[in-house]
């Protein structure tokens, strides 16, 4: 018998129940909940007559439609208070403990889950939210899930779900400089499609995973929704226990070892068998940048934009065989879920630090959650980014999905460490390029998109 | 749940590849729209010129497909956020049958949690489809969901529990609900093997 894969093992240990032609009921150990898929799902239970199965097994923030103007300590508009208002008094008739605005522990839920050790691996996470695969980072199986899903977990904490396939991806050698987890992933996406994980958990491995940060780990499991696979993880270690360690809701003492011990059984077996295996080389890897309108649509900065997709040109605003590099850009966004946590923020500010963004640039820095923003702040960052004319906001998800009013005009380009450059996803018309936060906070200050390699 | 079984009904042909949820639904609409009026919000950004008004480029405001309730996609149908108003925009413009390559996989989930029906049939059938629904003497399609055909002669897949599902108009969580003591016993069992998972 063949080995097991780190996807085979937990999954398997949540299984309740076959319930026939690949269908499975599984038990959710950990459910994330934030204000505008939350609230939906509070409404739906209580119209149905429905409690929470177990409410100590979930925890909520606001991060959606939080308003992210310095000193902000709400939302933007009178509907975004009330949906707020509802999330907070929901929950707390529930018993769910909601991390609230102006707190430690609020902030974009994939970004707070681990920081506050909610996150464990070799657990079962879901959150109404497409980028909960972020959470596979620490070894735990983790998806986005609807609303009708999310009512199913509130009432049964189960979920009703096709066993997928799995997909090993190995990143061999050594990254150069300029080349972030950012990167990587973009590369990834560039080479399989956006549809290259469809029906596929994903387990990222190779020398290049295991030397990011647990930061650039998330950064990388994040964007498997973009590569098509609802689940992308990587296995634990050291560096993974270290992270977890002292952390508000990790076990500790006894049940800490009883963990530990578990979570070292997770990782892969060296004859476990994956449906499909990729390997991506990185040594020669350029600083990626995204041209058209979905994430495949992907280049290194010194390439040339393809002659493909006119329909994305068009919107875009960009002609075929002309370098992306020296493109004027309008906004800089270095945010989301992707690109907030404070490895992400040190590159962007290394970039900025004793320069001045171009003067016909609006560029904004908002960090992941509450805790990012005053370690940022301990560390003097945020001087760096004002200093250079950056705004320096509230956490949130801001300017990824524009759910709050954090816009970007019409036609203007914004260069943003997100992670959709959809049509219409920062604002109608407006145009994205996606990239990682030093070549963000590089095109600030150039005005333009620019080879952070340069610098 | 709507139930699901014998659909006749104009297909229309959107073979736009890569159609997001952001596309199909904007993320204004969803946060506070009720269910109900999403469909006058779906694929917006397309459907209605800039300064108001419907876009006659736009195949659903073409007359012969107006009242279409199949529509024929390209490939990665619904790939983005996991938002089910995208499912519930495209339900309330009346649309109960899509047909797709390939679909993004929360999305098609959502599908099933709402009584509409996603096939995948492989990439040259779909051409072929879409050539159908385009044709100028294009006939209505017919979709038998028990009998898993499209138009009488063309199969597809599905899984049998969401088929019983889709037939029955059954909801999951009752289904589930059902199962409550597995569950408990489940919880019981597991609080003893990883009791770190659970506070205090």
């Amino acid at each position: 018998m063949s080995g097991r894969t780190l996807f085979d093992k937990i999954w398997d240990l949540h299984r309740v129940e076959d319930l026939g032609d690949g269908m499975q009921l599984m038990y959710v150990d950990r459910h994330v909940m934030h204000e505008l898929s939350g609230h939906r799902g509070q409404t739906e239970i209580a119209k149905r007559g429905l409690k929470m199965r177990s409410p100590e097994l979930t925890i909520g923030s606001m991060d959606h439609v939080v308003s992210t103007v310095p000193g902000a300590r709400g939302g933007n508009a009178p509907w975004a208070d009330k949906m707020i208002e509802t999330f907070r008094s929901e929950s707390r008739k529930a018993g769910v403990r909601v991390y609230d605005i102006g707190q430690d522990g609020q902030g974009i839920v994939h970004v707070v889950a681990p920081e506050l050790g909610f996150t464990l691996p070799g657990t079962l996470l879901v959150c109404g939210d497409s980028h909960t695969c972020t959470n596979g980072a620490l070894g735990a199986v983790a998806w986005g899930i609807g609303t009708s899903e999310l009512l199913h977990v509130l009432a049964t904490q189960t979920i009703v779900q096709q066993r997928p396939k799995t997909l090993r991806v190995r990143f061999e050698g050594a990254p150069p400089r300029g080349v972030s987890a950012k990167d990587l992933i973009l590369a990834l996406i560039g080479k399989l499609g956006t549809a290259g994980g469809v029906g596929h958990a994903v387990e990222y491995a190779g020398e290049a995973i295991r030397n990011l940060d647990m930061e650039g780990r998330m950064t990388v499991c994040n964007l498997s929704i973009e590569l098509g696979a609802k689940v992308g993880m990587i296995a634990p270690d050291q560096k993974t226990y270290d992270y977890l360690k002292g952390r508000r809701h990790t076990p500790a003492g006894a049940r800490w070892t009883e963990a530990l011990a578990h979570w070292q059984t997770l990782p892969s077996d060296a004859d476990a068998k994956f449906d499909q295996e990729h390997t991506l080389e990185c040594a020669r890897l350029a600083p990626q940048i995204t041209w058209g309108t979905s994430p495949e649509d992907v280049i290194g900065v010194d390439g040339r934009i393809p002659d493909a997709k006119p329909e994305a040109l068009a919107y875009m605003g960009l002609n075929a065989g002309q370098p992306i590099a020296g493109t004027r850009v309008d906004r800089v966004f270095i945010g989301s879920c992707t690109n907030s946590r404070l490895p992400d923020l040190r590159a962007a500010a290394a970039v900025a630090r004793g320069r001045k963004t171009a003067k016909h640039i609006k560029a904004w820095v908002v960090p992941g959650s509450w805790r990012i923003k005053q370690d940022a702040e301990a560390e003097g960052l945020h001087r760096i980014f004002l200093d250079a004319g950056f705004e320096w906001r509230e956490a949130g998800c801001s300017m990824c999905v524009a759910a709050n009013g954090d816009y970007v005009e019409p036609l203007a380009r914004c260069v943003s460490t997100s992670n959709r450059n959809f049509v219409g996803r920062q604002g109608p018309q407006a145009r994205t390029h996606l990239a990682s936060p030093a070549m963000a906070a590089a095109a600030a200050i150039a005005g333009e998109i620019v080879d952070v390699r340069s610098f | 749940m709507n139930k699901f079984q014998t659909l006749t009904a104009i297909a229309a042909p959107f073979p736009q590849k890569n159609v997001d949820t952001d596309f199909i639904i904007r993320v204004e609409r969803c946060t506070g729209t009720p269910k109900e009026e999403l469909g006058k919000y779906a694929f917006e950004m397309a459907r209605f010129l800039p300064g108001g008004g419907d876009n006659p480029d736009f195949v659903l405001n073409q007359p012969r497909y107006r009242g279409a309730r199949i529509l024929v996609c390209g490939a990665f149908f619904g790939t983005g956020s996991s938002r089910e108003m995208a499912v519930w925009a495209i339900a309330g413009m009346g649309i109960r049958c899509l047909i797709a390559p390939s679909f993004g996989q929360i999305f098609f989930g959502n599908c099933f949690q709402n009584g509409l029906l996603p096939i995948v049939l492989p990439a040259a059938a779909v051409d072929d489809l879409t050539e159908k629904a385009s044709a100028q003497n294009a006939q209505p399609f017919t979709v038998d969901l028990a009998q898993q055909t499209i138009n009488g002669s063309l199969a597809f897949e599905i899984s049998p529990r969401r088929k019983k599902m889709l037939l029955e108009g059954q909801d999951e969580i009752g289904l589930t609900l059902a199962l409550d003591a597995k569950i408990s016993a489940f919880q019981a069992a597991d609080r003893v093997k990883r009791p770190w998972i659970y506070p205090g």
